[in-house]
């Protein structure tokens, strides 16, 4: 058995106030919350964006009414110009990717959830905590104002190539203030993140409670750990790179601008630089970042579905271990991002390798997540369903990437709409999924009332028809050749597909409106919903051992004492048809 | 927002241990092994991979061809040599904490805060010595944007002295913490920031080796 940590925790006192309880608090459970309501902010903005994306692709020459408001650049008299939708693009990923996909699964759930999991009063620096969720939410006011200035949002893309996001207002509007905006943005929410990262890394390692060896931690623990030890050495790459371009764009340095680039007309003034050096370090950070926002859902999925099954996994550890192996090896593939890029293409075989091999822990933990729900007799709620569903997205989505992992087809199938799908069903469906079924699970939790089920599985089902009726689609786009990034195709080659773009944008619309039913049910389970129980799934893990909501410092000042791992369902001989993880009842070891 | 709590199931936790066992000095709480060292290193780990960032970005950079060697003002090593002393410096004054034979808190308080004063002393003459390395770099026509290797001294120098600067900031509250009303110092606490600003030092030997060589 290894050595376990039973350090009291940096205990704050309680907090008093409005300020100190709700805005500026030190509670990890407060901060959790934050993020995820930032996460939930950036969402709703995001989706708009893809509507109007959506919009203008089927109807270009179209108004939107209210747009010219926005920008009267982007969208004079409400029609988007081709820029401006560059521009909408951009904002739609970096919000997409960064303020929800890492906010929500990671920094909200994990940090409610965490100490508590393991058995904490508190994160293991509540100040560092406070801070790095107002960082972040600093850098979404600043990436927002880019809204708001007269030359709009930047038209790089999330992944602002350079020399594009380098030369300036030259190569297009909103490359100006609008990049600027955007490089500060991110650099400041990399902090943020690094601080968060390396709270959660001290926390695991140091704070877990008396029993609470790392094996005996919850699968979500795990995922919320290795998320934060890649999102430590990624962030920490990132904003070097961002830095860099700011300096590139402000300083008149030429760190990714070549010599004799002309653009608009115009030489621009830098000389040796390499862009192919930001795709290194952008990339370098991009991979592991994906990793960043899935791994927290694999583990969320895990651990409902263990609850919801009544039976553990065929083996958490191999979880576990596969989870680890996906952190790791995502550090070696970055490569995969570039196939086309230029870059020797002897390397493009030396990060296909990796790429390919990756498959292996992620193929491993879906045969075990099915293999475990083999012969299960599954309690289907919200919660379960959107588990299920999310299994389902990560096997259609993630089978592309086999494709894509092949320097051969990538060549084909880069920059278009078979990526496009790619990424959007592993991250932009899967991923989400992994939110919703840790909102519907341990929303009883944070707010004592449960959510309403009948509204929660209408959610389910219409999300999961509709993402599939708008993302399986792009695959078919992209191999037909539907160049991606592009923002009309009526008047070229690709204007035969009108038609499939047109059944994708109104999928969006109705799938999209699908999402307010789960914005009607939060808000109003919050005030209404039937109050809820200590335990109301009848699960093990640490956080169903207190009341609901839990208390300021969590255990009542009390250290939980663990006795196994938490996922002892379907014992023989005890009481009830599991054991609680704080319970002495006797169960055989593993 | 009424909400309607259930009484949580019996805990069987231990109660906490007595305060006061193993206090090294007076009107600290004990924490066994120090529970903030995971912190820092995981911080230190943080900023080497930054570094290690930029360094990578220098070496695809000198692909480019257009490299021109840039003399280093000697000051640079002038500020090295004040770097490597604050650490000495630092080292006593956490010595003079912990020394637990200091039987008068009041002696113990002003031998730390002596060395603390001298070793803020010696921080801050880094942080102005590059300052002043940058200006002989302007009077030689080097600026930020005159030739890549120009950009990144002044990008790796200028990254460095911002991180020395925070670990000003921690010595400084290092130094508040040591009040003639009560001292409510850890000395993991101590220990920590100490670790911190020997990583400074150790970074800038790694810098200045890249400096010198690659530059």
């Amino acid at each position: 058995m290894q050595e376990h940590s039973a350090q009291v925790a940096h205990v704050h006192a309680p907090p008093e106030g409005f300020i100190r309880k709700h805005v500026f608090s030190l509670d990890h459970k407060v901060i959790g919350k934050q993020y995820y309501a930032l996460g939930l902010t950036a969402v709703l903005i995001g989706m708009v964006l893809s509507w109007l994306m959506r919009f203008h692709l089927v109807w270009p020459a179209a108004k939107v009414p209210g747009l010219e408001l926005l920008s009267k650049v982007g969208a004079p008299g409400g029609v988007i110009t081709p820029e401006y939708y560059l521009s909408l693009l951009t904002m739609h990923g970096t919000l997409m990717v960064f303020f929800v996909l890492t906010n929500a699964p990671f920094a909200g759930f994990g940090n409610y959830f965490l100490p508590i999991q393991i058995g904490a009063e508190d994160m293991a620096f509540p100040r560092f905590n406070m801070m790095s969720f107002w960082v972040t939410f600093v850098a979404f006011l600043v990436l927002i104002t880019a809204f708001f200035i007269p030359d709009g949002p930047p038209i790089s893309g999330w992944t602002a190539y350079a020399p594009l996001s380098a030369v300036g207002n030259d190569a297009g509007p909103g490359l100006g203030w609008g990049q600027n905006l955007w490089g500060i943005s991110i650099a400041i929410f990399c902090i943020g993140q690094l601080l968060g990262s390396l709270n959660f890394i001290a926390t695991t390692l140091d704070l877990r409670t008396k029993g609470m060896t790392l094996m005996r931690m919850p699968a979500s623990t795990w995922a919320w750990f290795i998320t934060a030890c890649i999102g430590l050495m990624a962030f920490a790459v990132l904003l070097p790179a961002c830095i860099l371009l700011i300096l590139d764009k402000n300083a008149g340095t030429s760190f990714f601008i070549p010599a004799g680039l002309v653009v608009g007309d115009k030489l621009q003034p830098h000389a040796g630089g390499s862009p192919l050096l930001w795709q290194h370090m952008f990339w370098f950070f991009g991979h592991p970042e994906v990793y960043i926002a899935i791994l927290p859902a694999m583990g969320i999925v895990t651990h409902v579905l263990v609850t919801s099954m009544r039976k553990p996994m065929l083996s958490a550890k191999v979880i576990i271990y596969s989870m680890m192996s996906i952190g790791f090896l995502s550090w070696v593939v970055w490569g995969h991002h570039m196939f086309v890029s230029g870059m020797n293409p002897f390397s493009s075989l030396l990060f296909s390798f990796p790429t390919l091999t990756i498959t292996i822990p992620a193929t491993i933990v879906t045969l075990i997540w099915l293999g475990s729900l083999y012969g299960a007799n599954i309690q289907i709620n919200s919660a379960s369903l959107f588990a299920l569903g999310f299994i389902s997205m990560f096997v259609s989505g993630g089978i592309s990437g086999f494709f894509l992992a092949q320097p051969s087809i990538d060549i084909y199938l880069h920059a278009t709409y078979f990526v496009v799908g790619h990424f959007h069903m592993v991250m932009g469906v899967a991923a989400i999924f992994g939110i919703f079924s840790g909102t519907y699970f341990w929303f009883p939790k944070m707010a004592g009332r449960m959510m309403n089920e009948t509204l929660g599985k209408l959610h389910f089902w219409l999300t999961f028809v509709g993402t599939y009726c708008i993302f399986m689609p792009f695959h078919y786009l992209g191999l037909v050749g539907n160049v991606r990034r592009y923002s009309s195709f009526v008047d070229d080659f690709m204007a035969p597909l009108m038609p499939v773009h047109k059944f994708i944008t109104i999928a969006a619309f109705i799938t999209g409106a699908a999402q307010f039913i789960f914005i009607y049910n939060l808000v109003h389970s919050h005030f209404r919903g039937k109050p809820a129980p200590a335990n109301p799934w009848n699960a093990t893990s640490l956080e169903w051992s207190m009341p609901s909501p839990p208390p300021w410092d969590n255990f009542g000042g009390k250290h939980p004492v663990v006795y196994h791992d938490p996922y002892q369902y379907g014992v023989k001989g005890s009481q009830g048809d599991y054991v609680m993880q704080d319970s002495p009842e006797s169960i055989v070891e593993e | 927002m009424s909400t309607t709590t259930f009484p949580s199931p019996p805990s069987t936790a231990p109660p906490l241990p007595p305060n006061g066992s193993g206090a090294k000095v007076a009107g600290t709480r004990p924490r066994p092994g120090g529970h903030g060292q995971s912190g820092v290193w995981v911080g230190i780990f943080a900023i080497t991979m930054s570094f290690a960032a930029f360094t990578s970005a220098l070496f695809v950079r000198q692909g480019s061809g257009d490299w021109i060697h840039v003399v280093v003002p000697r000051l640079l090593y002038v500020n090295t040599a004040v770097l490597l002393l604050s650490s000495i410096t630092l080292e006593m004054a956490r010595r003079a904490f912990m020394n637990s034979s200091a039987l008068d808190s009041g002696a113990l308080r002003n031998n730390t805060l002596r060395w603390l004063g001298i070793t803020l002393v010696f921080g801050f003459a880094f942080v102005v010595g590059q300052y002043m390395v940058w200006r002989q770099l302007a009077a030689q026509g080097l600026y930020l944007a005159t030739n890549s290797n120009s950009s990144f001294l002044y990008v790796l120098t200028a990254a460095h002295a911002l991180h020395v600067l925070g670990g000003i900031t921690g010595l400084v509250r290092l130094s508040a913490r040591l009040t003639p009303r009560q001292i409510t110092l850890r000395s993991s606490s101590f220990a920590n920031t100490a670790i911190y600003w020997h990583f400074m030092g150790v970074l800038w030997i790694y810098l200045l080796l890249v400096i010198s060589i690659r530059l």
